[in-house]
């Protein structure tokens, strides 16, 4: 890494993790929630998106490359550790460790899906409703999507609780502990979301 | 009956460069021992558990009473102060490491250098030399004063460090206690003129950016100090300070 940019790129990568990344997340398990009221209402949200314009722009303006930058300085990151939960079995600790395994985690399920679904859409696929229940046909490929998601979805509650302190916006330990209920509600319903659109394309 | 015996396991190593081994000693048990106690109990006899004649084990103490920080080890498996650690209330065998964070000198010594190069990267002190009389410096309000006082028992032992998991040999983090200290300068009346030297410092390479929120340092400080929510407020203080800098300068 370039010498005296230590802060900033951390601070970049932590903000990217929220904005615009966290935010896609959310818009993302929303979008394939319409599925569970059937195929049609699914391909009418997959469409809506289809019509932006200059959607691959936007795609790599606000998806691509913020998830490219942080995953490349999160495994900087995560390899930097040197993990102790052995000795420290705090649940913190424990945290931060988790953050860091659902980061690489997240990074091959994201690497998967995108390489299941997008390079097929560029080869002039369409995605619909019958892409995604042609490969979760395979019950593999249902657990390995279940685990995908709910890692993403930790990484993500996780991160804000993280995010509120790199910022300075939780300071004290009643305010860091409140974040911790918090971001556990968040976890269980982003999680309920997601796993509940995934289980719609099951057929 | 027979004689009641305290068992240490004691992490070694003859010099800085040299492979660490483990070598067991079996010493006569008096009550009230702290782990100092039962090291100079080995310095004054020092035979093993084997029966051998061995080199006396090497370690660093000073104050006895916790707050000059130099008799750090890991003690079964947590770092902390040898000369507050009692015997009585240890599980045994007793295991002796030395803070493997920091360069191993000899057995349970280590250099803690990179603290105290730290401590001058941050510029943790009040710059008040002058050639001439600058009068009596401004009162600190008495609330702030009793939280700074706290911030100010550091007794630069190390724990946090040893305890942390991103203060290792793969990265330069000046690890919890500089950047708490620099919490304690920059709100002291007179440290405060040079507050943003200590930011600028925090933001460079290694420093406030690579805590990673595990929190260790809070649960192992001896002292007690609120480490994290020190950083979760330099946190606010650099991002501040970044922010103003980028546009107003
Ligand atoms: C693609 C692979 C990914 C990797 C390797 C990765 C890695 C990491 C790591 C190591 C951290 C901890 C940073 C720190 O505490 O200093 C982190 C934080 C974070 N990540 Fe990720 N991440 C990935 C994907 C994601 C995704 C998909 C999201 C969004 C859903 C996300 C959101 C966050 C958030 C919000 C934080 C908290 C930032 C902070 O601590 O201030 N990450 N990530
Ligand atoms: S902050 Fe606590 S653990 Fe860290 S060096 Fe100071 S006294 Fe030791
Ligand atoms: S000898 Fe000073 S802290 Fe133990």
């Amino acid at each position: 890494m370039a010498k005296g940019h230590s802060f900033l790129s951390h601070r970049l990568h932590s903000l990217l993790g929220l904005f615009p990344i966290g935010l896609f997340l959310l818009f993302h398990l929303t979008a394939n929630y319409q599925a569970t009221r059937g195929p049609e209402a699914f391909n009418t949200a997959a469409g809506l998106i289809e019509n932006v314009p200059f959607l691959l722009v936007v795609e790599f303006v606000f998806i691509y490359i913020p998830i490219l930058f942080h995953a490349v300085y999160g495994l900087y990151i995560a390899f930097q550790a040197k993990q102790n939960v052995g000795n420290f079995g705090y649940f913190r600790n424990q945290l931060f460790l988790w953050q860091r395994l659902t980061g690489i985690i997240t990074l091959i399920f994201i690497v998967w899906h995108v390489w299941e679904t997008r390079i097929p859409k560029a080869m002039g696929a369409e995605v619909n409703f019958d892409m995604m229940a042609n490969i979760l046909s395979n019950p593999v490929m249902i657990v390995f999507y279940a685990i995908g998601i709910i890692s993403t979805t930790f990484h993500f509650s996780n991160g804000i609780w993280s995010f509120l302190v790199h910022w300075g916006i939780t300071v004290g330990p009643r305010s860091q502990r409140i974040a911790t209920y918090f971001t556990m509600v968040v976890f269980v319903i982003v999680t309920f979301i997601g796993l509940r659109a995934m289980s719609a394309f099951i057929v | 009956m027979a004689e009641k015996l305290i068992h240490l396991i004691i992490t070694r190593q003859d010099s800085p460069d040299s492979t660490p081994y483990k070598e067991e000693f079996k010493i006569p048990y008096r009550p009230n021992m702290n782990v100092i106690g039962a090291l100079m109990e080995i310095q004054r006899n020092p035979v093993n558990a084997q029966g051998q004649k061995t080199a006396p084990v090497n370690w660093e103490s000073n104050c006895l009473e916790e707050v000059c920080g130099a008799c750090s080890m890991v003690i079964n498996g947590k770092p902390r102060q040898a000369c507050s650690a009692l015997i009585d209330k240890l599980e045994q065998p007793i295991r002796l490491e030395p803070m493997s964070t920091f360069p191993v000198q000899r057995d349970l010594s280590i250099d803690r250098s990179r603290m105290f190069d730290a401590l001058k990267r941050v510029k943790a002190w009040v710059p008040i030399d002058g050639t001439h009389d600058l009068g009596p410096g401004p009162r600190m309000p008495e609330v702030e004063r009793q939280w700074a006082y706290e911030l100010s028992k550091c007794m630069t032992c190390g724990v946090c460090l040893e305890a942390c998991p991103n203060v290792n040999s793969k990265s330069d983090f000046i690890g919890p206690f500089a950047i708490s200290q620099v919490r304690l300068f920059n709100q002291h009346p007179t440290g405060m003129m040079n507050k943003h030297e200590r930011l600028e410092a925090l933001m460079d390479d290694g420093g406030i950016a690579d805590c990673g929120n595990s929190q260790n340092c809070v649960q192992a400080c001896p002292k007690g100090i609120p480490l994290t929510t020190s950083i979760a407020h330099m946190n606010k203080e650099t991002i501040k300070h970044g922010l103003k800098k980028f546009f107003f300068s």
